[in-house]
């Protein structure tokens, strides 16, 4: 009934809300803000209580409307779309995220910021990277971001005392990873040597902590934004799925029953690596989220135990790591009906002092260069000074709509080379058929 | 309607003018009720219906200007193998869990609990009923740890000298189905309890002294008798079961591949990891249609039997 029941009820709320269309109570007196508030992640409900009073004070006779949406990611993300689709309830500021601003900019859900950015002096402290997250296809600016997060790899620095590797190791190929998860097989027995996501069980992790790690470090990308196509086979996604190939067929990895398992990424983060089972971890920045105190799994001793270094490229090749990103946005909604209240509270929601706040709250990794330099930011986790560089060779995800589909395919791939159904070689060209399928023959090319 | 039509058949001889009063009379009270209805579960339907044929989305082009595509999001689920293999892990775990399982499960329990001591029917009742009314995700969790690979059924497993196994990765569909009937057998066997304690011992006496057997007295007397508490139960549990979404989504998220994706989650999938409301209303009508067919099985069964 479950699955059913939420379909009516979005066909109740659209509706309804449709109904409501002409009535367009909403004022321009009260601006509404919409974000996320779930489990773990309370950062942005802390900001928005923090900034209200101040909101309320510099602009009088305006009133500020906190809408937290207590749902996952993907819910959230409905529930604020659904929103959107009648002025009503549509809020005037949300927390988007930067993978949807291409189709929310395409579906007219979103306010271009161009002109309030150019006599907005903060803008030029944000790193370019982050800038270009905000920016749709159309050249429009529809957002300003919140913080990012960036992937690598974390190693267990007493499996690697056992093993007789470095203490401080910083592999610079595929194959030192490699080498090294091969020598911690031989020498510590009972743990797994490397974890790289792979399979549709844990979903989004499987592609762009797993896959898109090892293809975004072969040259080879996923989407060419100059020719404004998708690429598949390439070599270097043979050369990814070699790699996943490698690490599962030769025991190098987790046993497939655990990688497909659909609540492996937080056993990972939860179990594996806190009590010492896991030696090295292709995963994200967020993880010490889940270990500082009051978090769902506190080990106050995991910044001595564990060790970060950059996922390596293929062979070495410049800039000689990779990382990808996420991360959210504050957005104007279109159909605000005080625009310039609504900048007004982005303004002030991202300025130095609370994007500080809201960075520390949420773990996120800054794309403030002022707030880099605040020893504040740096202060209570060890390692963020290395997310934070990664910055400087992160890569975002192609955004566009078709994209959760083509993910969804490369974990098809990806479960049918770690499992062995598939070889390398024929997953690529699966994938390659599907992506045309999903994108379109003429929106996607092959490069050997 | 059928509660408008019964009145007027009782007051035919009544002059019109005072009939039509009364009928408004009869009517009226029920208007909220049918307003409520037509707004909530009528309409609702009816977008599902009118989305089906459309290209809505949640977001992009789709999602401000929808337009209509005819029957093109069912053609491409009757051409999409994914859809197949789904519809019948669909048709296999209904039929597993709720036909077989749930339904002759439940039999079974309130045929031996039947009769016995208050003591014995208060304890195994309640323990069937405390799996009825816990909720699906907590035993979601409880089946996910029960059968995971460091879980309590490998534990017990291995205690008595047996070999574990990964039992939601090497049969995904079995897990769901077994943890389905867990959850759900109390409901028919609450049924089939008050279904049973309405059949009169003196023709079961009367059977038994004419010497019929056991199971001639089941065949031929008791199961004639609940029939209709059986039709009422099977429709009942078919239609939770085709339903059935936090209990696989828990337990396998309809993996490893699509090994146990039946509908709701690949309706899930459609709608809300990929954005296609469209698609995903149009299987919503297949799985009402789904729901609509066995129900018309069950329906014809009945109707023959004895």
């Amino acid at each position: 009934m479950r699955r059913k029941s939420a379909l009516v009820m979005t066909a109740v709320m659209v509706a309804a809300t449709a109904s409501a269309c002409g009535g367009g109570s909403s004022d321009s007196k009260t601006i509404k803000v919409a974000y996320q508030k779930f489990g773990n992640f309370i950062g942005a409900d802390e900001l928005f209580k923090k900034i209200k009073p101040v909101f309320e004070q510099q602009n009088p006779g305006l009133k500020l409307k906190l809408i937290p949406i207590e749902a996952d990611e993907n819910s959230y993300y409905t529930k604020l779309n659904l929103m959107r689709r009648s002025p009503k309830t549509a809020p005037d500021v949300a927390y988007e995220d930067t993978f949807f601003v291409n189709s929310d900019a395409e579906a007219r859900f979103l306010r271009p910021l161009d002109d309030d950015l150019k006599s907005w002096p903060d803008w030029s402290q944000f790193v370019d990277a982050a800038k270009a997250a905000g920016q749709a296809a159309d050249g429009h600016t529809y957002g300003i971001p919140m913080g990012t997060d960036t992937r690598g790899l974390w190693y267990n620095k007493q499996i690697f005392a056992k093993a007789g590797l470095p203490q401080n190791w910083q592999p610079k190929t595929w194959n030192d990873v490699l080498a090294a998860a091969r020598q911690i097989k031989s020498k510590v027995p009972g743990v797994i040597p490397l974890n790289v996501y792979a399979g549709k069980g844990v979903g989004e992790a499987s592609s762009m902590q797993g896959f898109e790690m090892l293809l975004y470090g072969t040259g080879d990308k996923l989407y060419d934004d100059q020719t404004k196509k998708w690429v598949a086979p390439s070599r270097g996604m043979g050369a990814a799925f070699d790699f996943l190939k490698t690490v599962y067929s030769s025991g190098l990895g987790p046993t497939q029953q655990q990688a497909l398992d659909p609540h492996w990424s937080d056993n990972v983060a939860g179990q594996e690596l806190p009590k010492g089972k896991l030696a090295i971890a292709l995963d994200g920045s967020w993880l010490p989220q889940a270990w500082i105190p009051g978090g769902a799994n506190a080990w106050p001793q995991w910044s001595s135990v564990l060790g970060t270094a950059a996922m390596p490229t293929q062979n070495g090749q410049a800039p000689g790591k990779v990382s990808l990103s996420g991360g959210w946005l504050l957005s104007v909604g279109a159909r605000t009906k005080n625009p310039s209240a609504a900048w007004k509270l982005v303004q002030l929601a991202m300025n130095k002092e609370n994007s500080l706040f809201f960075y520390v709250k949420a773990t996120q990794v800054s794309v403030r260069k002022d707030v880099v330099a605040d020893p504040k930011y740096l202060e209570g986790n060890p390692t963020q000074r290395f997310w934070t560089d990664l910055v400087s060779v992160t890569q975002y995800r192609p955004a566009y709509n078709v994209y959760p589909q083509i993910s969804n395919q490369l974990q098809a791939a990806s479960e049918a080379v770690v499992t062995g159904q598939s070889s390398p070689r024929s997953a690529m060209n699966d994938f390659a058929g599907q992506v045309k399928q999903i994108a379109g023959p003429d929106k996607v090319e092959a490069r050997s | 309607m059928v509660a408008v039509g019964l009145p007027e058949r009782t007051v035919t001889r009544r002059p019109p003018a005072r009939r039509g009063r009364r009928a408004a009379g009869r009517v009226l009270p029920l208007v909220p009720a049918f307003g409520l209805l037509a707004l909530f579960f009528v309409g609702p339907i009816l977008w599902c219906v009118y989305a089906s044929f459309t290209d809505i989305s949640l977001t992009g082009a789709g999602a401000s200007s929808p337009h209509l595509v005819g029957l093109r999001n069912y053609r491409q689920m009757f051409s999409d193998p994914a859809f197949a293999k789904s519809l019948w892990l669909t048709v296999v775990f209904v039929i597993g869990s709720a036909v077989i399982g749930q339904n002759v499960g439940g039999l079974a329990l309130a045929l031996l609990m039947n009769g016995r001591h208050r003591i014995v029917r208060a304890v195994v009742g309640g323990i069937v009923v405390g799996a009825w009314v816990l909720p699906e995700l907590v035993a979601g969790f409880m089946w996910y740890a029960f059968l995971s690979d460091h879980g309590t059924f490998n534990a017990i497993l291995r205690a008595v000298g047996l070999h574990g196994g990964s039992w939601l990765y090497s049969s995904p569909l079995a897990a769901v189905t077994i943890a389905n009937v867990w959850r759900g057998t109390a409901f028919s066997m609450l049924v089939y309890s008050a279904a049973l304690s309405n059949v009169p011992d003196e023709l079961l006496e009367a059977a038994s002294v004419d010497g019929a057997s056991g199971w001639a007295r089941l065949r031929h007397v008791t199961l004639p008798l609940i029939r209709r508490a059986m039709l009422t139960n099977l429709m009942t549990i078919t239609l939770q079961t085709l339903a059935v979404f936090t209990l696989i989504f828990v337990m396998t998220g309809g993996g490893p591949g699509t090994k146990s994706q039946t509908l709701p989650i690949f309706m899930y999938q459609e709608a809300f990891k990929f954005y296609h409301l469209g698609y995903g209303a149009a299987l919503a009508i297949v799985l009402l249609a789904v729901g609509a067919v066995f129900s018309l099985v069950y329906l014809r069964a009945m109707r023959k039997e004895v």
